[in-house]
């Protein structure tokens, strides 16, 4: 793109979000879902986990001040069958009992254009942390911001799956998180 | 008395082996991984007997469409009328269970929220949306459909050693290759 057109194109997106200048800070919970997806003997398996905690602050006018939290509750998790969810619970795999919940802190946000953003983070798993990058959508209206993503982890980075588990054929190591957070508007500290 | 013995062609020999092959395999390995802890060995046996139920539907089938477009070799004269119509009795329920027990299975499976996915390659259509209830109710099922076919294998079973032992008769060379027996 000629770079004339670009600041012209990006100072009329920053004066129609600063127009709408408002702050997304109240996470509505109740409407919100953190899932996963993952290959158990190839084929496609769907959890959720039912219950977190997630704190953020979005205004798209302000990315540099951008932040987000999300703590996520192990025991609530649900892989489809209730074998599989008090299995996941136990030693090899998340460990619940010694580390009860997941958290995601984010260190950055960064536009990619259009709705969508990339946020960097540090996520801890079972005593274990490692940068994750999770590009997402946001959608607003006045009152009502929606983040959408997603990111694939390695179980096996944070060893959840230790022992026979580790072996990747069964379950895959890639597992994929998604999130959809409603976010209700608190309009901005002028 | 020595008759030339009436047999079953070659296609229908086959299938009747490779299903009876593949049910005392998908049989055994059922009630064996149901009890096993949770572990990578146990979801991969469910993946195999999942795999080797749907082998066993689309044989069933094939049997089926070959029953009907073909006649069997004509039954001993020798042969009582009830022992013909028990026979075929028994022969109609196998087939009927031969479709319905994979087939409970495959619908326990979707209702259950776990996809059949034929070998690893080949995903089969969720017949049932994810529905704990029905998924209870169809392990159900598809245990009361095994228990039948134990019993009529089992009838089967005793009927050909009946032929053999008792009766002294070759029914059981019907369904035997020709180098296999006298
Ligand atoms: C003719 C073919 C089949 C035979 C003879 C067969 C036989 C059996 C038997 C004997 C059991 C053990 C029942 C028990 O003790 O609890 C079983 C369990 C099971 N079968 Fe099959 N099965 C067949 C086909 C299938 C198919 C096609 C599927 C799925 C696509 C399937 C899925 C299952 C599952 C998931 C279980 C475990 C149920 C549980 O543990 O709750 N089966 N089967």
């Amino acid at each position: 793109m000629n770079p004339f057109i670009r600041i012209v194109l990006s100072s009329l997106a920053l004066m129609s979000s600063v127009a709408f200048a408002v702050e997304f800070k109240q996470v509505q919970t109740n409407e919100s879902t953190v899932t996963f997806a993952y290959k158990q003997m190839g084929v496609t398996m769907d959890g959720t986990f039912a219950k977190f905690a997630a704190q953020a602050s979005f205004d798209p006018a302000k990315l540099a001040k951008a932040q987000a939290r999300i703590d996520i509750d192990l025991a609530s998790i649900d892989t489809g069958s209730s074998d599989g969810n008090d299995e996941v619970a136990g030693k090899q795999w998340f460990n619940a009992k010694a580390y009860p919940s997941a958290g995601f802190i984010s260190t950055g946000v960064k536009a990619l254009g259009g709705n969508r953003y990339e946020a960097r983070g540090k996520l801890t798993i079972k005593g274990k942390t490692l940068d994750v990058i999770a590009p997402f959508t946001f959608q607003s209206t006045a009152a009502r911001g929606v983040f959408d993503g997603s990111f694939t982890i390695r179980r096996l980075d944070y060893n959840i799956g230790e022992g026979v588990w580790a072996d990747v054929g069964t379950v895959a190591d890639e597992i994929q998180i998604k999130f959809h957070l409603v976010v209700n508007a608190s309009p901005a500290k002028k | 008395m020595n008759t030339p013995i009436q047999r079953y062609n070659n296609t229908a020999m086959a299938l009747h082996w490779l299903v009876a092959l593949l049910v005392f395999a998908a049989f055994p390995l059922g009630v064996y991984m149901h009890d096993l802890p949770l572990s990578p060995t146990k979801l991969q046996y469910y993946s195999y007997h999942k795999w080797i139920g749907i082998t066993i539907l689309v044989l069933a089938v094939t049997r089926v469409v070959w029953r009907i477009t073909h006649t069997p070799p004509p039954l001993p004269e020798a042969i009582p009328r009830w022992e013909v119509v028990v026979s075929h009795i028994t022969h109609l329920a196998l087939y009927g269970l031969l479709l319905a027990i994979p087939l409970s299975g495959w619908l326990m499976s979707s209702a259950k929220g776990f996809q059949t996915v034929w070998f690893g390659l080949l995903p089969l259509p969720d017949l049932v949306g994810k529905d704990k209830a029905l998924g209870d109710l169809l392990t159900t099922v598809h245990q009361g459909l095994n228990l039948m076919l134990f019993l009529l294998v089992g009838m089967h079973i005793a009927a050909v050693i009946k032929h053999k032992l008792i009766d002294r008769d070759q029914i059981l060379e019907r369904m035997l290759p020709k180098g296999m027996s006298k």
